[in-house]
């Protein structure tokens, strides 16, 4: 176990190297001067010079991926040519919005799924089953901005029960923080939410077609503990696999979940960085989402063994 | 005459298709007595195993539907609540199911799914229900029972799992257990024992067995009384003893002449074709012995030496070598032109690696291959692909050996193309003739392969074998996957083609009754070795090695005259294959009993070992 | 096979035949295709039905939706319902370039992969370190470096996607590999590259062509959402994304600038999913499993 866990973690190495190869080589193989593509549209040459002094980009390009790499393995993640802070600084001032909004998201989604996909499961090609197959078709089609402006005409404009937009930090008071991440988490969990209910649906039902399931009924079980207890387990491996892999798709709709609800987070950073086209900002930004997301799939990979016994590293 | 435990009276399930009610099962009755064994008996899609699923209404609700009288100690079920039923199930009848490595529970605890019906039924508490579990798998002879109550179904085998299974059906003492195709996945030693211990806890619980088969030899040694069924219906029943000799309906007579019986090969020299019945009428043709085709003066179409082939098992931090699978081990052997060599063996023997290693699917790792006069390993691809035409493969599956988006005739056709043997049009007139040839119509050549039942698969894949006009064929279990009677006729034919083309086959199957029937000679493998190798006569007749005997002594005898009470309950499993990767094999020596008839000389590890538990005369 | 099963007893009887049945059979291609086609033919014939999405009447901003402005006015005058009708031009360009440019680098890498070992050592690790990325971010990254147009929109879309392709036919080819009739054309002597197209191909394709839906209907949606964000088609296209992105501002008065864009949005990814599901179903149940 401890092994297999070793070994997963130095298998994350060559992924990581990927992902910084990549954003450092996306801006020196673009087409065009890099330091005249940071400067931005309208530098004076002067200017243009200047950046590429400061960010080392009149040196040659491997030297440059070394110094590069070696700051990203002392927590340097850069620095943003805007503001002249350090991404690490500016990440961690918008940190609290985005993990809290991430979080209750995943909450909400698999509160509200993994049962609902449990019933549909059960009650197969019953009107029930229609009901939450039908829900989870659309909530794939709906884009998040499109519930998000529904949810705050709907909760905050018409009914007012909710603040419009907007972020109470944790420090304010934990009630206050729920106002605010209520609207954004169902928005943003909406297709979440479909997605697991969906997996969990097909991996239940492959799971209750199993010779065990037959075996268990057979023995006289209640159909609560069949489903709970016989079925659900075995189909947790895939639906824990979608949950991971739905984590990833949550970092993209929590950058355009903020710019609806104005949170400032880590996706408003993002978005500020696109209209002022600090680069460093943007690479940084991909450095921790890909590192979160391998961290994710490391956990991931090691929770099937609390779900399968037969998964042993 | 005492009231029958199960009294079943026109059962008929049909099941929704199409939106029309099909019946699967048709007007199906009969009784099991107390402490009786009935055996429901039949071929694919016979209905027999829907009529136990009937029984224990475990038929789907939504597509599936009972009728007629399931009447079990007073009750009847097919009109019982849910509910209730609930409550006899696994309580007053149980069940037990043909795949043991799918039927238990992968992630939850064989001791919990033990307890958890003596919890759900009898009202036990946790520390109880235990205790009982202990005792039930103590019972069903699984060593260390204690040990294992929380271990997972994946550290048992195939033969313990089944193990679990009884326990686990045992557990409320039911009045009927129904099982159906036990022994079926199970390998042949295995096999007798799961009957033997079936037998032994019948006798010690009182209950009554109705037990469904397709195998007639284990109906002729377990099932006092039996049921014949074909297409959903019942077509006969009556006593064991009368339907095996006196069999009255013509697909009874057809289903038991295609049944090979161990030891009626006696004083037969050549295989044996099978005989053909009219399913009709029931009037037979008389079997007749093959003619001499075995070119004993000619040099072997194969000559395999010292082959070896072993698969590492890495693991670890960095996938070190932990293990090594030694699948075939220092392997020889010849074969002769119109000649069956048999290679027989259970699960993990390396049979099949040893067909595949000759055609080099797998690469061996040391030894040589001769066909046809030049050796195999070594090969370069181009070489390699010309020497193919000169050997050909059948697999088991017929289903799954046929591309489904490939026609028939393009299939047949396939080796001819890769050898650019013939042009488009002579390809067509090659797969006309390949397909008379194997008892096919030439205008199937244009269908897809579900279009074919698995016989009619497996004899397009004897078509496609023989286009390219090879002189040894591999059939790797080729016939196992079959029924009984299409077994029959796919061996029939395999025995005309060697008449007509000379064809030398390796032969590779786990049946032995099958093998005794078509092999000159037998080769009988063990952890990868073969232990013994010899005319087919005298591998049979005169069987040395102590794994011989026991893989002979275990296969069922199609006839209830000769009912075993031979052996004695063991629990000893099938060694694994699998050994450090410093292990060296010892070095083995043969010795000749009679004329081609070699025996491995054996070390003490097959000294005799006093049976664990002796069965009650 | 010695025993059977409930299912496998009965016989397959393929009933009625004829273009009804098959609607009657297949209702979610039916209905998601359905309104596809109106949608392409809506695209088709923009300039017929709608105004110029570009020319503006200050004096009509930000009119409620009415007889003359069907889905209302933005806060230049712009026709919201025009704009939309030219939208579907570029959403449907988009998902469809997308679909075909990342299945088509896919399939190829992903074959590769399947078959050298060697390759697919290297290329895995890449496609890894790819997929870690979110889509959304790898695609705000190079259209912040370039000069945003709709090709660099695509490209940078379909980058993202390709890994997942990758994974897919990856998978087919491994599986398919393993299949006895594989083995038994190795045995006949067929060339390897014969077994590739012959044998290996054609079973791709099917779960090919259901994950192209799904890879169409994500990129439109990615597509929104890079414009929404301001990272996408340039403003002065009428995407989706970029109305609902200038709608931003006036949601609180105005929230059908967002509201017509965004349902039509919605519709369409329905619909292509329908299709998806739909093909999923038909084609082979079991690819529902490797998705």
């Amino acid at each position: 176990m401890t092994a297999y866990i070793i070994r997963r973690l130095f298998a994350t190495i060559p992924v990581m190297v990927v992902v910084a190869l990549f954003v450092f080589l996306l801006l020196h193989l673009t087409p065009g001067d890099p330091a005249a593509i940071i400067a931005g549209d309208d530098a004076t040459p002067v200017e243009i010079e200047g950046v590429r002094r400061r960010l080392g980009l009149d040196r040659p390009i491997w030297e440059q991926f070394g110094i590069y790499a070696w700051g990203l393995l002392q927590g340097d993640l850069g620095t943003s040519i805007f503001s002249n802070l350090p991404v690490t600084t500016l990440v961690a001032q918008r940190l609290e919005p985005t993990v809290v909004l991430a979080l209750s998201t995943l909450l909400v989604a698999v509160i509200c799924a993994i049962p609902l996909g449990v019933v549909a499961a059960w009650k197969a090609r019953t009107f029930i089953d229609r009901i939450v197959m039908g829900f989870s078709v659309l909530g794939f089609a709906v884009p998040v901005f499109l519930v998000g402006y529904v949810l705050i005409y709907i909760f905050s404009i018409e009914l007012r029960w909710l603040p419009v937009q907007g972020y109470r930090p944790l420090a304010q008071g934990i009630d206050q923080t729920f106002r605010s991440v209520v609207l954004p988490a169902v928005a943003l969990g909406t297709t979440y939410m479909a997605l697991i209910a969906r997996i969990t649906r097909a991996s239940m039902l492959e799971v209750l077609s199993e010779d065990y399931i037959r075996t268990a009924h057979a023995k006289g079980v209640t159909t609560k503990s069949v489903l709970l207890r016989h079925a659900l387990k075995n189909a947790a491996v895939p639906i824990v696999t979608v949950i991971g892999l739905g984590m990833a798709a949550l970092i993209s709709g929590v950058v355009i979940t903020e710019t609806v609800f104005n949170i400032p987070g880590l996706g408003r950073l993002t978005v500020d960085a696109i209209l002022k086209r600090d680069y460093p900002i943007i690479q940084g930004l991909i450095i921790i989402f890909a590192g979160t997301k391998v961290l994710i799939n490391l956990m991931i990979d090691i929770s099937y063994t609390f779900f399968d016994p037969r998964i042993r590293y | 005459m005492t009231t029958p435990v199960l009294s079943v009276s026109n059962l008929t399930t049909s099941f929704l298709t199409e939106g029309v009610w099909r019946p699967v099962v048709r007007n199906v009755s009969f009784d099991v007595a107390p402490r009786e064994t009935v055996a429901i008996v039949g071929e694919s899609g016979s209905g027999k195993s829907v009529t136990a699923l009937s029984i224990m209404r475990l038929v789907p609700e939504m597509n599936g539907k009972v009728e007629g009288k399931v009447v079990l100690a007073g009750t009847e079920l097919t009109s019982l609540p849910e509910h209730r039923m609930k409550k006899i199930r696994g309580n007053e009848v149980a069940m037990i199911f043909q795949e043991p490595m799918t039927s238990l529970n992968p992630v939850l605890t064989i001791g919990f799914q033990i307890a958890e019906a003596l919890i759900g039924h009898q009202g036990m508490s946790r520390r109880e229900a235990e205790a009982e579990t202990i005792r039930l798998l103590e019972k069903v002879r699984i060593p260390a029972a204690k040990s294992r109550f929380n271990e997972y179904p994946h550290r048992f085998s195939g033969g313990m799992r089944q193990r679990v299974m009884i326990a686990m059906a045992l557990a409320c003492k039911p009045k009927l257990l129904i099982a159906d195709e036990p022994t079926t996945a199970l390998d042949v030693t295995i096999q007798a024992q799961i009957l033997d211990l079936i037998k032994v806890l019948q006798d010690e619980e009182g209950m009554s067995v109705l037990f469904i088969t397709h195998d007639m030899g284990v109906v002729a040694e377990i099932a006092d009384r039996t049921i014949v069924m074909f297409n959903g219906e019942q077509v006969e029943k009556g006593q064991t003893e009368d339907i095996f000799a006196r069999p009255q309906h013509p697909y009874t007579r057809a289903l038991l002449s295609a049944v090979p019986r161990l030891g009626s090969m006696e004083g037969h020299k050549r295989p044996m074709r099978f005989p053909v019945v009219d399913t009709k009428t029931g009037l037979s043709d008389v079997p007749t012995e093959v003619p001499d085709t075995v070119a004993a003066a000619e040099r072997p179409v194969l000559e395999v030496s010292n082959l070896t082939t072993r698969f590492d098992i890495r693991s670890g931090l960095f996938s070190s070598v932990t293990g090594r699978v030694h699948a075939v081990e220092n392997v020889s052997f010849s074969l002769l032109a119109g000649e069956t060599l048999a290679v027989v063996g259970e699960s993990g023997c390396g049979k099949s690696t040893t067909g595949r290693s000759i055609l080099r699917l797998v690469e061996p790792n040391s030894g040589s291959v001769v066909v046809d006069g030049q050796d195999v390993i070594g090969m370069d691809q181009n070489a390699l692909r010309e020497a193919r035409k000169r050997m050909q493969i059948i697999f088991q599956d017929p289903f799954a050996s046929l591309n489904p988006r490939i026609n028939v005739g393009q299939a047949i056709a396939e080796p001819l193309m890769a050898h650019r043997m013939c042009s488009a049009a002579e390809g067509r007139e090659r797969v006309a003739d390949l397909l008379r040839r194997v008892g096919l119509q030439p205008d199937m050549a244009v269908r897809y392969p579900h279009e074919f039942s698995g016989g009619q698969r497996q004899r397009i894949c004897i078509a496609r074998a023989l286009s390219v006009g090879p002189k040894l064929i591999v059939a790797d279990e080729a016939v196992s996957a079959l029924d009984v009677s299409i077994k029959a006729q796919v061996i029939n034919l395999m025995l005309d083609l060697q008449v007509s083309l000379r064809l030398a086959y390796l032969f590779i199957s786990h049946d032995i009754a099958v093998v005794e029937r078509v092999a000159h000679r037998v080769a009988v493998m063990y952890l990868g070795e073969i232990v013994e190798i010899g005319p087919r006569e005298a591998v049979f007749g005169n069987p040395q090695h102590p794994y011989t005997r026991k893989l002979m002594s275990a296969v069922p005898i199609p006839d209830p005259a000769r009912r075993g009470t031979k052996r004695g309950i063991s629990n000893d499993e099938i060694r694994s294959p699998v050994r450090a990767p410093d292990y060296v094999p010892p070095v083995r020596q043969y010795r000749e009993v009679s004329p081609g008839h070699m025996v491995q000389i054996w070390g003490p590890e097959w000294e005799e070992k006093a049976p664990a538990i002796v069965r009650a005369a | 096979m010695a025993t059977t099963t409930a299912g496998a007893a009965a016989p397959r009887v393929r009933s009625r035949k004829g273009p009804i049945a098959w609607v009657r059979r297949n209702p979610t291609i039916t209905v998601g295709a359905a309104i596809l086609l109106v949608l392409v033919v809506l695209a088709a014939i923009a300039p017929m039905i709608a105004e110029d999405p570009l020319s503006f009447e200050p004096s009509n901003r930000l009119k409620r939706p009415s007889e003359t402005f069907w889905f209302g006015t933005d806060q230049f005058g712009r026709d919201v319902y025009s704009r939309v009708v030219y939208g579907t031009r570029i959403s449907l360009a988009v998902g469809i370039s997308v679909a075909v440019v990342a299945t088509f680098v896919g399939l190829v890498i992903g074959v590769l992969c399947g078959f050298y070992k060697r390759v697919d050592a290297i290329v895995m690790r890449i496609m890894d370190g790819l997929m870690s990325i979110p889509s959304i971010l790898l695609a705000i990254a190079l259209i912040t470096l370039m000069k945003a147009s709709l090709t660099i929109v695509i490209i940078a879309i379909s980058i993202p996607e390709i890994p997942r392709v990758v994974r897919l036919v990856r998978s087919v080819v491994l599986s398919v590999r393993e299949m006895p009739y594989i083995e038994a054309a190795v045995a006949a002597g067929t060339r390897n590259l014969v077994i590739m197209y012959r044998h290996i191909l054609p079973n791709t394709l099917a779960p090919l062509i259901v994950q192209a839906t799904y890879v169409c209907a994500s990129a439109i949606l990615t597509e929104a959402g890079l414009s929404f964000l301001g990272a996408g088609t340039p403003p002065e296209i009428p995407s989706w994304g970029n109305i609902i992105s200038l709608g931003r501002t006036f949601f609180q008065i105005s929230p059908w600038i967002i509201f017509f864009p965004g349902v039509c949005l919605a519709i369409t990814v329905l619909a292509i999913n329908l299709v998806g599901d739909g093909l999923r179903d038909t084609l082979d149940p079991r690819i529902a499993r490797r998705m």
